[in-house]
């Protein structure tokens, strides 16, 4: 898949044949990647990440939980799980509130039962932030992770 | 060279383990210079073709990046399979069958 994807974005006119690659059936919707998210990745501050992704307005949710260490000995690695029992989960996305680049994952879900795990990297103490859409609605929760020193090196 | 992966399925979870350096461009080396940005930039899952996670990640993800999730109705036999692709077009998939 990534290689027809290689070739198609190599192409001329990428759009072009993309469209037509989806119209001809030789590739499914669902199985056509989104460009990786410039705008997001490379915003500097939460507010600008999270509309990036479009999700400037998420509601706080008890349905959401973040698990992580209360203290991160190393900001290199910090453990984060994100545990929920909504419904129709169909994005998770991951952030280090005070990183240089906040967006760390923006995953796109199907058949979701309630457990994304990773690993992050945090610049200092601050929030780790999940938004996920779920049911075409967005919630959000945050988590404060105490960094005694910082993993981004910046 | 394809990026080495390892994977676990079972039990409706699947784990994926990527060796990777996961560099996000602001760390120095031990002389004091930039290293250059080299991280996953996109992940995707498979449970029998079905995409279950397709994720955009960031050289915020810790180096060698562990990803872990719960897909519904998984069961044996199901073929599990992962692909990365990072900021420098290098590729690496892994493919399991649940045991």
């Amino acid at each position: 898949m990534n290689t027809i994807r290689r070739k198609l974005l190599k192409g001329s006119s990428g759009l072009g044949v993309l469209s037509v690659a989806v119209a001809a059936g030789l590739l499914k919707p669902t199985q056509v990647l989104a460009a990786w998210n410039e705008a997001g990745f490379g915003a500097r501050t939460l507010p600008e990440a999270l509309s990036a992704i479009g999700a400037g307005s998420a509601a706080a949710s008890r349905e959401l939980t973040i698990k992580t260490p209360e203290i991160a000995e190393n900001g290199a690695v910090v453990p984060v799980d994100v545990i929920t029992s909504l419904p129709d989960v169909e994005s998770i996305a991951i952030f280090g509130e005070k990183n240089t680049f906040p967006l760390v994952g923006h995953y796109r879900l199907a058949d979701f039962d309630g457990l994304l795990a990773t690993r992050i990297k945090m610049g200092g103490t601050s929030n780790v932030r999940v938004v996920i859409k779920a049911g075409g609605k967005l919630y959000s929760a945050s988590r404060e992770v105490k960094v005694t020193v910082g993993g981004c090196g910046g | 060279m394809a990026i080495p992966m390892k994977m676990r399925a079972g039990n409706g979870d699947i784990r994926v383990l990527i060796s990777h350096p996961s560099e996000n461009g602001l760390r120095k080396d031990a002389g004091g210079k930039l290293v250059p940005a080299h991280f996953i930039k996109s992940v995707t899952i498979t449970v029998n073709g079905k995409v279950v996670l397709d994720g955009q990640t960031s050289g915020g993800v810790s180096r060698d990046p562990y990803l872990a999730l719960k897909v519904k109705g998984m069961k044996p036999g199901d073929r599990i399979k992962a692909s990365v692709e990072d900021s420098k077009g290098e590729q690496g998939s892994i493919e399991q069958t649940v045991a």
